[in-house]
């Protein structure tokens, strides 16, 4: 079976994954909404773990798929996590506004 | 052009569009719903490059677990009101212009890869099918992998506990 690579060329999945990244942190910065801000984060997670699995396919090597597959696992209890927080942020506070969590401000 | 180009085109242009109407959309379950389309186009991807157990993974995660919590979520907090306030414009304009430097900066820095790449290598051997990653997981990465699990195991407590209901003192 030959490389996949040759067809399409590592530096096009490069520049997928740089375009997907700063999409993400575009989504970061612009939004307000903390769920629209979870899934910026996880559409960054998303392009690196692209960019992993396209330098695997490069070095002909398993270790960039298993890493990829930890990182699912993270990402898995990072959102479990973080969507609790927000649903008892929203609870005790009736909005999930990035810019009205400012108890802690000094 | 190649088929394959073609479909590689295809699926960016699908996973671009839709990653940024997840965050240009002001209804969240709108984004929720581009997002699962942004995911099942990046599995796609994983299938183009035949690692067939991520993709498989990517989509049982991810478009399963992960985005029926973001609805479930979403529906919770009754926010498909839109009544969203929007950022005052200085910030957006600040927003656009990171992401356009970012883009810049780093596609500039990548662009000058293409002559070190050189030839792909083809081994011809098997690296990623599920009985190799399942080898390679279970003997080298045996210790990562239980404590993945525990991870899993103190998240799903944690999110138990911080979304209980408190008790209110009589």
């Amino acid at each position: 079976m030959n490389n996949i690579l040759n067809q399409i060329g590592i530096e096009n999945y490069i520049f997928l994954s740089v375009i997907l990244f700063c999409i993400g942190v575009f989504g970061v910065l612009y939004r307000r909404n903390a769920i629209i801000v979870f899934m910026s984060i996880e559409i960054m997670l998303n392009a690196v773990n692209l960019l992993f699995v396209a330098f695997s396919t490069y070095h002909q090597d398993a270790q960039g798929q298993v890493f990829v597959f930890f990182s699912m696992a993270v990402a898995a209890a990072e959102v479990a996590v973080g969507l609790a927080i927000l649903v008892s942020v929203f609870r005790n506070m009736g909005t999930i506004d990035v810019g009205n969590l400012k108890n802690l401000k000094g | 052009m190649s088929t394959i180009l073609l479909i590689f085109c295809f699926l960016s242009v699908v996973t671009i569009a839709t990653a940024f109407l997840t965050i240009y959309s002001r209804n969240p379950i709108h984004s929720a719903i581009y997002l699962v389309i942004c995911f099942f186009s990046i599995a796609g991807h994983y299938l183009l490059l035949n690692s067939e157990f991520l993709a498989i993974v990517h989509i049982i995660v991810y478009s399963g677990a992960i985005m029926i919590l973001f609805l479930f979520t979403i529906m919770l907090m009754n926010l498909n009101k839109e009544n969203e306030v929007y950022k005052p414009r200085f910030t957006r304009l600040g927003a656009i212009v990171i992401f356009c430097l970012m883009c810049l900066v780093l596609i500039a820095i990548l662009i000058h890869s293409k002559p070190i790449v050189g030839e792909y290598v083809t081994t011809g051997e098997d690296y990623q099918s599920i009985k190799v990653l399942g080898k390679v997981l279970l003997n080298e990465y045996m210790v990562p992998f239980e404590f993945a699990s525990i991870l899993l195991l103190v998240a799903m407590i944690g999110a138990v506990l911080l979304s209980k209901k408190e008790k209110t003192n009589p």
